[in-house]
């Protein structure tokens, strides 16, 4: 890990990561961080880091999430909230359009792309990947979201490499975290050990350099960046959770009538929290509402969730009606036929949908019990 | 050239009226209702009563009575489409308890002359007894989704009252997870939107007002409300409220009924 950090490394202190944070918001930004709120870490508007939960971790396991004091004031000491970035970038709900009818005519006038330039304070690793997945789903191809597309452009991210993996972490499986290797303008390490409380400051881009110009700092010591290191490689090691993925495409469509799906099913409650928590689901409905008068309507974009009926509803019903059916088409999605539609795995291992599942139900867990008895290697072929 | 307004009549069966009363909630868009509908028969807001048949009935209540079951078939003849609204007419609604006891020994403690009393054994949904053509949930009632409902109505299209969990409505919200987040108990993941999640919004569980949603698994959810504390009793009744005759419900808290 250690020769991954080059020597143009700095070092702020916690006065000067107030400062890099005032230098964001006078070049125009709209700072949004982890802040606490109705016990919880979620993702809101930082004015100063005196809105980042200074001195709080979490405590997270299938289906339950707690906060917990720390010992120390850790600015950035826990892991992922229940929120992902998704939030921003590809809104809960979008108004895509409205009509007005003026006697015999109709206007209709798109809903233009928010200016908002967001600056995301405190991205870790697995949410990077999971905004560069999402960057290929709703920009990649033929057709570019304009919604998102405007705010991703304009997006400043602030990332965190992670000081301590969660209970349900499994970045390092995934090849996701801990560490940020790409996409960041500026990415933070806190250390919190070595007698002062500095972060090590990488910069990414031309913007983060630019940033990093504009806000006091010195040059890091070898030490803090051996530390550093050391940070990320202990986070590395302590994962949570673990799931063995080179193989997940084989295994799992190689095991479609696997008995696990079945079992799955009679815990499963296709409540859809899974979807709507993961960071990289993108998945949404379109709704068109006409008021009494019959004078205006609008069409609404809002998250969907393949665990719902309406999503897979073609004439005549639903085409995965059982929940066996959809929360297969949903791992097997994420896992594996991800990679033949975008190239890469749809999971970061941000573990969301394991502390999130209020029966706790755990995808690494899944995964092991079909590969403990594969159907398909027990077949003679 | 105007056209003719369509007719709505609004029906009373065994409810509390606060369905009906939306529509009277309703306020800012009353007087476009009123502008773009006739209401025909509204007893809770008017005693004018213009004869079938109707364009479109919203019928309120159970059906508790025989008269009440022989009722709601010429309220069927009479319309030509039929919206049952709250948990009562779709399912029962807080008298369907009768459905789990002895209706003769509640009218006994209830009534001094209990002989006076002709009812029924069971609560049930309008829908039992005829054919409806859609159901809006709750208890009560939404006024947005009266709104939509009629708007939809008018407009020749289908509502947009999605039968997914309340789960759905709260991350929409952004609401944290009550259940996951406080150990707070909550019926949310087995329970029909449309509230707009307004419990868990208060950092309440769910009460389930809104009946089962769409593919229920009350039986996987009745894990984690033990493990937060709830007892078999406990388990009972919290789905022996306003929609204890929902099938999913029902079954349910016959499960925990020892």
């Amino acid at each position: 890990m250690a020769d991954q950090i080059d020597g143009a490394m700095a070092t702020l202190t916690v006065e000067g990561l107030e400062k890099l944070l005032q230098a964001i918001q006078a070049r125009g930004y709209r700072a949004v961080g982890p802040t606490l709120e109705n016990q919880a870490i979620v993702y809101d508007d930082v004015e100063s880091i005196n809105d980042l939960p200074r001195g709080w971790t979490d405590e997270q396991d299938g289906g339950r999430y707690r906060l917990l004091r720390r010992g120390d004031d850790a600015l950035f000491g826990y892991s992922v909230g229940p929120q992902s970035w998704k939030k921003y970038l590809h809104a809960p709900k979008l108004r895509l359009w409205t009509a007005e009818r003026h006697g015999d005519d109709i206007s209709v006038a798109p809903e233009p792309p928010t200016g908002d330039r967001l600056a995301f304070i405190g991205v870790r690793a697995c949410e990077m990947r999971a905004i560069e997945i999402q960057d290929r789903v709703l920009l990649g191809d033929l057709y570019a979201d304009p919604h998102y597309q405007a705010l991703r452009a304009r997006a400043l991210i602030v990332a965190v490499n992670c000081g301590q993996a969660g209970g349900v972490c499994f970045c390092a499986s995934m090849q996701a975290g801990p560490r940020v290797t790409e996409g960041f303008d500026l990415a933070l390490t806190e250390l919190l050990d070595g007698g002062e409380h500095v972060f090590l400051v990488e910069a990414g881009s031309d913007e983060g350099r630019a940033l990093l110009a504009l806000t006091p700092h010195r040059a890091a010591s070898d030490d803090e960046i051996r530390a550093a290191a050391a940070v990320i490689e202990r986070t590395a090691s302590s994962m949570g959770r673990e799931m063995r993925s080179d193989d997940l495409n084989e295994l799992l469509t190689n095991n479609l009538e696997h008995p696990r799906w079945d079992e799955v099913a009679t815990r499963c409650l296709t409540c859809a929290n899974c979807t709507l928590v993961c960071p990289t689901c993108f998945c949404t409905s379109v709704e068109d509402v006409s008021d009494l008068a019959g004078e205006r309507a609008e069409r609404w974009r809002r998250w969907d969730s393949c665990f719902t009926m309406d999503f897979s509803y073609i004439h005549g019903g639903s085409v995965r009606a059982s929940a066996k059916s959809r929360y297969r088409q949903w791992m097997t999605h994420k896992l594996a036929t991800w990679i033949d539609q975008f190239g890469s795995s749809g999971c970061v291992g941000c573990g969301r949908c394991i502390t999130w599942c209020p029966v706790g139900i755990d995808i690494t867990e899944e995964v092991r019990a079909i590969r403990g008895c594969d159907a398909s290697a027990e077949e003679p072929r | 050239m105007e056209r003719a307004r369509p007719k709505l009549a609004v029906w009373k069966f065994a409810s509390c009226d606060g369905c009906q009363l939306s529509l009277l909630d309703c306020e800012d868009e009353l007087l476009e209702i009123a502008g773009k509908i006739e209401i025909a028969q509204f007893l809770e807001a008017t005693r004018a009563s213009v004869e079938g048949p109707y364009d479109l009935s919203l019928v309120e209540g159970s059906v508790t009575t025989a008269h009440d079951a022989e009722r709601i078939r010429e309220v069927r003849r009479q319309s030509r489409f039929l919206v049952t609204i709250g948990a009562c007419a779709t399912s029962g609604g807080i008298q369907a308890l009768r459905n789990f006891a002895d209706v003769r020994e509640y009218a006994a403690i209830v009534y001094a002359r209990p002989d006076y009393i002709q009812t029924l054994a069971t609560s049930t949904a309008i829908a039992d007894h005829v054919k409806v053509d859609f159901e809006l949930r709750g208890c009560p009632i939404s006024t947005r989704q009266l709104v939509e409902v009629i708007s939809a109505f008018l407009a020749g299209r289908k509502p947009q009252t999605p039968s997914h969990s309340v789960c759905v409505e709260c991350k929409i919200a952004g609401n944290l997870c009550v259940m996951v987040g406080h150990g707070t108990p909550c019926l949310g993941p087995v329970t029909h939107a449309g509230c707009g999640a307004i419990c868990p919004s208060y950092n309440r569980g769910c009460y389930g007002c809104y009946g089962p949603m769409e593919t229920p698994n009350t039986p996987a959810l009745s894990v984690p409300l033990g493990s937060l504390g709830m007892d078999n009793d406990a388990l009972k009744r919290v789905y022996r409220t306003f929609n204890a005759n929902a099938d999913a419900f029902r079954k349910e808290s016959e499960r925990h009924d020892q």
